[in-house]
């Protein structure tokens, strides 16, 4: 029997489809199961015999992933996966294991599923179909139905009631065509209607790829209104983008590879990291030794720090060496309002204007108690935008302090004693190397960690507490203070 | 004459230095600080026809002037960069326990919980170190698409075909009813397709099927700013990493990749390279990139400094869609899950990939690394949930 292709490509992209590359992979898998029916340069099939009868044109798992191992020049592993796809897609049916569909690389059998039944045709396989398919399998012998195929066939016979008779009617109708064609051809055509019913209705654990979730709601080839608005939004946008700084590929690109470089030691997955990999040994000695409030961080984690302004605020432990740093210079403050500029910012709604206030009473009135020494216009500026205070009311202070820290401070902190000290002492764990015997061990008694609602209680709790020490004193008081002893 | 009036308004606020970030409904992109553009020579004929022309000769001078910067290739740059090693990537974990595709996963910063949620409407929250599942609560909705874990560990949020995002605070006590405490914050007019929370547990981003993306407090629930552009549905976020913490890149249906302020909900930059939808998006550590995933089964590179897409990872036996990217810590790695239940690993730089992974037995949904990088889990549509290092 040859394989009687009208047009190869059967999929109509005419129209808004064509743009559709969501569906140009339909095209290459048909493409693909085309060249694998080449009666030269395809796979080879043979005869096989299926319970009574011999069935034409069949192929082993293993000659198709050899075939499309050979054409894709790739491995037989990747090759599988293609040919699982063709088979999830229903472009080759198992005659085996019908309801598994997988490639499976060895003699399991196969067969090219006939084009009128490929999922790249238009016509959707709906209930009125599937009802004919089934009353027509329970013509011919009653009991024949899975006990997933009957419910659907129960369910459907409940809402096509109304049209009941019809489905008979076609059921019967195409018994009776099948009965006159001969029997390998029928046994054929069974397992090609059987393969299309399992892809398009898939019984429970069935991973049939033509299920697809949610359709995408709005048509994005749907050409927007062309309208004045439209296109003068667009042009500022050209220019505004026109005008932006940009920089040149191999400044912007050396600093990707840059970061890269800086942080390979850093990568779990490129450098092993100390002592052991929790997911991969079970133990969670790691996490244990970078926690939040330790002690002694370890090496890596400092060597961490002074990579940038932003890793050292980022990990709390950090933040906390550098308030060390900072109390000892007595430059706390513009840390601390950075601090309370990110609370405003982050914060809840409500909490906006008491908060704004409290900023403003501590760190921006004049002789407040923990004044910043920003530049006249960003002073005026802010305080100006605190009368009607908003999230962002603070950036340009947040920034200009940011800077400040980031071109200096956090320099000087690198170079000073505080950093230095900790470089020493900081841990360098020893790496694990646990027995296969201490392997499993390790899996069986794996460490349930400290819950991260306790942790983050402990953390808020130790905030209070650092913001009723620190809290304004009131320096010009104390001052008083001290003139009059 | 109406357009040149507009621009003045415009300047002679900014000439004050008072930016507004209040909630706008204005969909002018705001001008720079520019006293030149004010006097420059703009065509002033309304006709549909010239601002149309006056459109493609702005976008042809745009592609001109990213070009002439243009002097160099990421692979030539990579070249006097080592190359990487052969990787032993193995399962360590599988989670089992949803009934139906996992759809979606967030990883909590402790670095071993994870929450999760599924087709069936089910969100599980699981120590993933442990495997034991310490939370399940069940949605009023099915195809719950987002799923987010707050910096705190104490919430969860979720989202899908409710339209609605939902927090749920967790609680120590494994018998309470998390669904009596939920909290309703975002609604949209369409599906919920990605949340995250942002630097804090009180703010909340979200991206819908109807398009836009919104910024939500969720105290009050309150809009605080919304984010229109794309042309079609939003299909995923991801937020910058950078200190000032204030943009954040969205990808959608329309095959364009959004990057927006977060102050001024206005597009800053725009990159419309893919063929097909954007499944997902996600930062480089150092936030001066992003990748995508799309349904054109590449995954590409753009770099924010330079304004242009640098790499296309893609291979010719790759044919099926990407759904979900992320980087390794130091932003060598690229892994993607793909439609074809495969992960795929890529080496950033040089633009090979450097490894295939198997195991799921359905599409590849979601995938993230951990917050420390020692390893990365993916979600798939075989209803399991699965761990790499």
């Amino acid at each position: 029997m040859s394989l009687h292709l009208s047009k190869p490509g059967i999929l109509d992209l005419s129209g808004g489809d064509k743009n559709d590359m969501k569906y140009i992979f339909h095209l290459q898998l048909e493409a693909l199961v085309v060249e694998m029916q080449d009666p030269k340069t395809g796979v080879k099939g043979s005869e096989q015999k299926l319970n009574v009868t011999t069935i034409p044109h069949v192929i082993t798992g293993k000659d198709i992933v050899a075939w499309i191992t050979n054409k894709m020049k790739t491995t037989a592993e990747e090759a599988n996966v293609v040919g699982t796809m063709l088979v999830a897609y229903g472009y080759i049916y198992p005659l085996q294991n019908h309801k598994k569909l997988v490639m499976c690389n060895d003699s399991s059998l196969y067969r090219f599923q006939t084009p009128y039944f490929w999922p790249s045709q238009k016509w959707v396989a709906d209930d009125s179909d599937y009802a004919i398919y089934l009353a027509k399998r329970n013509i011919r012998k009653k009991g024949l139905l899975e006990p997933y195929e009957q419910v659907h066939y129960n369910h459907l016979h409940k809402w096509l009631n109304h049209k009941w008779d019809f489905i008979v009617m076609q059921a019967t109708e195409q018994y009776r065509a099948g009965r006159e064609r001969k029997k390998p051809d029928r046994v054929v055509f069974d397992c090609q209607e059987r393969a299309y019913w399992i892809l398009n209705r898939p019984p429970r654990r069935t991973h049939s790829a033509l299920d697809c979730g949610p359709d995408r709601l709005i048509d994005p080839n749907a050409s927007e209104k062309e309208s004045f608005d439209l296109y003068r939004r667009m042009n500022i946008f050209y220019q505004q983008a026109i005008m932006r700084s940009k920089v040149k590929s191999s400044v912007s690109l050396g600093a990707l590879v840059k970061y890269v470089t800086t942080y390979k030691t850093h990568d779990p997955f490129l450098a092993p990291c100390l002592p052991s990999n929790p997911w991969q040994t079970d133990s969670d000695a790691y996490w244990t030794l970078n926690m939040r409030s330790v002690d002694l961080p370890t090496k890596m984690r400092v060597e961490r720090w002074s990579f940038s302004l932003f890793e050292l605020l980022t990990d709390l432990r950090g933040r906390d060496d550098f308030k060390i740093f900072l109390k000892k210079e007595f430059s706390g403050e513009n840390l601390a309002f950075w601090e309370a500029a990110e609370e405003l910012k982050w914060g809840t709604a409500s909490s906006m204007k008491s908060k704004a206030e409290t900023i403003f009473k501590t760190f921006l009135a004049p002789n407040a108690p923990r004044w910043i020494n920003i530049d006249g216009r960003t002073m005026g500026l802010t305080v100006k935008g605190l009368e009607h205070p908003h999230r962002y009311v603070l950036d340009a202070a947040q920034t200009h302090v940011l800077l400040l820290m980031k071109k200096d401070t956090f320099f000087r902190y690198l170079k000073s004693p505080v950093y230095k000290d900790i470089q020493k002492k900081a841990l360098n764990p020893e790496p694990h190397s646990f027995s296969p015997a201490q392997l499993e061990q390790n899996a069986q008694n794996r460490s349930p960690g400290i819950h991260p609602i306790i942790l983050w209680k402990q953390e808020e709790e130790e905030k209070a507490k650092a913001a009723a020490a620190s809290a304004p004193v009131d320096v010009k008081a104390m001052m008083s203070k001290i003139d009059r002893k | 004459q109406k357009v040149l009036v507009e621009l003045k308004i415009t300047f002679s606020q900014c000439s004050k230095n008072e930016r507004n970030y209040k909630t706008t409904s204005r969909k002018y992109m705001r001008s720079p600080l520019s006293p030149e553009m004010a006097t420059q020579e703009v065509q002033l004929n309304e006709t549909l026809a010239h601002l149309k022309t006056e459109s493609e000769n702005l976008k042809s001078k745009l592609e001109e002037e990213r070009a002439k910067l243009h002097d160099v290739e990421l692979h030539q740059v990579a070249e006097k960069v080592e190359g990487l090693g052969q990787f032993i990537m193995k399962t360590r974990r599988t989670l089992k326990g949803h009934g139906n595709k996992v759809l979606c996963m967030d990883w909590c910063k402790d670095k071993r919980r994870i929450v999760s949620s599924s087709q069936d409407g089910k969100v599980i929250v699981w120590d993933a170190f442990t495997t034991n599942k310490e939370h399940a609560v069940t949605m009023p909705c099915t195809w719950v698409m987002a799923c987010a874990y707050a910096p705190s560990g104490c919430a969860v949020a979720c989202g899908g075909l409710d339209n609605k995002c939902s927090v749920y605070p967790l609680s120590l006590d494994k018998n309470e009813n998390l669904a009596a405490k939920k909290k309703s914050v975002a609604m949209h007019t369409n599906y919920l397709s990605a949340c995250s929370f942002t630097n804090s547990d009180m703010q909340i981003l979200t991206s819908s099927g109807d398009g836009t993306c919104a910024l939500w407090d969720v105290e009050s629930g309150q809009l605080l700013q919304s984010f229109h552009g794309h042309a079609a549905d939003v299909l995923c976020l991801d937020l910058a990493p950078s200190e000032t913490g204030n943009t954040f890149v969205s990808g959608g249906c329309d095959k364009k990749a959004n990057v927006w302020d977060m102050r001024s909900g206005q597009c800053i930059q725009s990159f419309e390279t893919h063929e097909s939808d954007i499944n997902s998006v996600r930062y480089y550590p150092s936030g001066d990139a992003f990748a995508s995933g799309s349904d054109d089964a590449t995954c590409r590179l753009y770099d924010l400094r330079a304004d242009r897409e640098v790499a296309i990872y893609s291979k010719e036996s790759i044919i099926f869609g990407v759904s979900s990217v992320d980087f390794s810590l130091s932003g060598r790695l690229l892994f993607g899950g793909y439609n074809d239940y495969t992960i795929n690993v890529w080496d950033v730089l040089k633009g090979t990939r450097v490894s295939i992974l198997f195991g799921h037995e359905n599409r590849v949904s979601t995938l993230r690394v951990s917050p420390d990088g020692t390893a990365f889990c993916t979600g798939s549509w075989d209803h399991t949930l699965r761990i790499w290092a």
